[in-house]
């Protein structure tokens, strides 16, 4: 299945009974205090463009109450937007009928939810067949397709317990093999692994990028989580009040946050993981020989590990055809990896 | 309104409508019809079934509804009591009355409910209502059913059922309401039809509280089994009126225990079924 982008263009969402005059308010320069204090509105989304990728992981990050949840909501329009537009091929979700939206849910979109929102009455088999129950699946292929995924997310075994039965990693699991078996292009996952422990929550995002590999889906990933953006998100935007201050892959963000907030907010990570091996090496492949060789997309940490496992200070860096593209020093690497960014 | 006043004004009304009586009674009658046969029928039924048979198809149900050896044992006693004293038939007879009576309270009251969970305007207008109609005394209401139908079992069916529907209505507005809003959306999310909600979420979820609806209107179609005997309705609250009227000690609490024995089967067995449908649906994370 060939995947397709999301185009959001001038996406407003004014929250409260006369939304629509504030979002000129708010085009004229209102800001979201201002509107809540004079006008009883809450802003909740303002001017977002962002173009996500047909096929690719697009994260969305954002503090709890910068509108990561009602941006999301736009997608599949659980959330009726105040003014823009929403384009899936080429057309505009906000502008669909009833009867449309329902088809769109139905076949072109599934969603993971951060409380998992099973259905409490209902086994692991039968909450997973549920988006094919709604389509009007038949019953026996309906659970042939679900018994797949079960097994995929590793839930084997497990298809007659109850929800509240299983630990919440293994709820979410349930919740992703629902949305997985609705075969559906684009996949909204809302802080999906957020309520998990650390370790279950990165066993859960290989899960999801093992699966992807396979299926190249148009995923939007909701975090407020940077270590699980700068993972998962082949590209990032972040949120804040409501506005989108930057939005990117995450190098760019990490080699050049847009303001002192961004600058804050990369301080802590582990920037070997994040830039990648072309944005340091040098153009002039090494005169003398060298044991070690990386590949332009390796990340610091991987060409700093290989190096020194070889006892080698430099490093070859040859691309996927072959050719020798440049080389890399350890002392970069090194640098690259612990400096902070110059903000 | 002065007095004269207030008397004319009484006069005209209840002249009013014992001409809308004369106009509509028989119309009305044909009306509830089909539901005197079905009852006659369902009593005929229960009666014509030998005892021991009855205490089986009991007993199973019983069993059925709440996989208790106990409440088994106790239900097969107390009908075998019953049966020693001599109060078999009016038995049958107050059974069939509250199981039919039950069941139109749950034909009406589920759907009565649903539309009153949809909208708030609905809840605001029934919920005065429903309140009314509990706590109205059952003999004002009586009289105009009376003049209606006349003495006999649909006025007394109806009877009990005004008064027992509340509940039903009430608890499954309710129940609907309580579903889990992140459920909901998640049903929105997968394309489902404001049908496929009620139908693979809604109803599902608020099955537990519609239990306790069920449950509550059968204690109050009991409640109201001697009621409906004043307006002619046979059972065991026909003898308990004969007993207060003769003042026979023994028969009215023979007959009133017999009515409290079914009473407790029916709200073990609904309450056990109940908990029994509750079990995975409560929530628990992590
Ligand atoms: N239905 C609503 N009515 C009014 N305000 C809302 C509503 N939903 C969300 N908001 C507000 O919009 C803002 C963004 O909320 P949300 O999208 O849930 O944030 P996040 O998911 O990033 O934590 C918050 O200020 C929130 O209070
Ligand atoms: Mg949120």
């Amino acid at each position: 299945m060939a995947s397709h982008g999301i185009e959001i263009k001038d996406l407003y969402k004014v929250f409260g009974p006369n939304g629509a005059k504030c979002v000129e308010m708010v085009k004229n320069g209102m800001s979201k205090a201002e509107l809540n204090e004079k006008h009883g509105h809450v802003l909740g989304l303002k001017d977002i463009n962002i173009s996500m990728p047909a096929g690719q992981i697009q994260v969305v990050m954002g503090l709890s109450g910068s509108g990561k949840s009602t941006l999301i909501r736009h997608i599949n329009r659980l959330i009726d937007p105040t003014a823009g537009a929403v384009l899936y091929e080429d057309v505009d979700v906000c502008q669909m009928s009833k009867a449309e939206l329902l088809e769109f849910r139905r076949h072109k979109t599934a969603m993971v939810f951060q409380k998992f929102a099973l259905l409490p009455h209902r086994t692991v088999m039968h909450n997973t067949v549920y988006g094919l129950e709604i389509q009007g699946v038949d019953k026996a292929e309906a659970k042939k397709r679900a018994q797949r995924w079960i097994e995929r997310v590793g839930l084997d075994g497990f298809e007659d317990h109850y929800p509240n039965q299983l630990s919440g990693g293994m709820q979410q699991r349930v919740g992703l093999a629902r949305a997985l078996t609705n075969d559906a292009d684009i996949l909204l996952m809302d802080e999906a692994f957020s309520a998990l422990d650390p370790l279950i929550r990165t066993d859960m995002q290989s899960v999801l990028l093992d699966i992807q590999q396979e299926l190249k889906k148009t995923i939007v990933f909701i975090t407020h989580d940077l270590d699980e953006a700068l993972r998962l998100g082949d590209r990032i935007a972040i949120l804040r009040d409501g506005e989108v201050i930057q939005q990117g892959t995450g190098q760019e963000i990490v080699l050049n946050p847009a303001d002192g907030y961004i600058a804050d907010f990369i301080k802590e990570v582990n920037r070997g993981r994040v830039i990648s091996v072309a944005t340091i090496m040098s153009d002039t492949p090494l005169e003398e020989a060298t044991k070690v060789e990386v590949h332009p997309d390796d990340r610091l940490e991987t060409a700093a590990h290989a190096m020194a496992e070889q006892e080698e200070t430099r490093a070859n860096v040859r691309d996927k055809s072959g050719n020798l593209v440049g080389s890399l020093l350890l002392k970069d690497t090194i640098s690259a990896m612990v400096t902070a960014a110059t903000h | 309104m002065s007095r004269t006043d207030l008397r004319d004004f009484k006069r005209g009304f209840d002249d009013a409508f014992r001409g809308f009586t004369r106009e509509y009674g028989e119309s009305i009658e044909n009306f509830f019809n089909p539901l005197l046969q079905f009852l006659v029928w369902f009593e005929k039924l229960l009666i014509s079934t030998p005892w021991p048979l009855m205490i089986i198809i009991i007993s199973v149900l019983v069993w059925a509804g709440s996989r208790s050896w106990v409440l088994v044992v106790g239900t097969v006693f107390s009908l075998l009591f019953i049966g020693y004293l001599g109060m078999w038939e009016d038995t049958m007879y107050t059974l069939a009355l509250v199981s039919v009576a039950t069941l139109v309270c749950i034909i009406i009251g589920i759907p009565f409910g649903i539309l009153m969970s949809k909208s708030d305007r609905t809840q605001a207008v029934v919920t005065p209502v429903l309140d009314i109609m509990q706590t109205i005394p059952s003999f004002v209401y009586l009289i105009p059913i009376l003049l209606l139908l006349g003495i006999g079992k649909v006025p007394g069916l109806i009877a009990v059922c005004i008064y027992a529907i509340p509940p039903i209505v009430r608890l499954t507005n309710l129940g609907i309401r309580l579903v889990d809003k992140d459920v909901l959306e998640a049903a929105d999310a997968f394309g489902a039809s404001p049908r496929q909600k009620l139908w693979t979420v809604q109803m599902p979820l608020a099955l537990p509280n519609i239990f306790a609806g069920v449950n509550q209107t059968i204690m109050m179609a009991l409640a109201m089994v001697v009621v409906a005997a004043l307006i002619g309705v046979r059972g065991l609250g026909m003898e308990v009126l004969r007993a207060v009227n003769n003042q026979y000690i023994t028969l009215g609490f023979m007959n009133g225990m017999a009515i409290v024995a079914i009473a407790i089967v029916f709200d073990r067995v609904s309450q056990k079924f109940g908990k029994r449908l509750q079990k995975h649906t409560e929530v628990i994370h992590g």
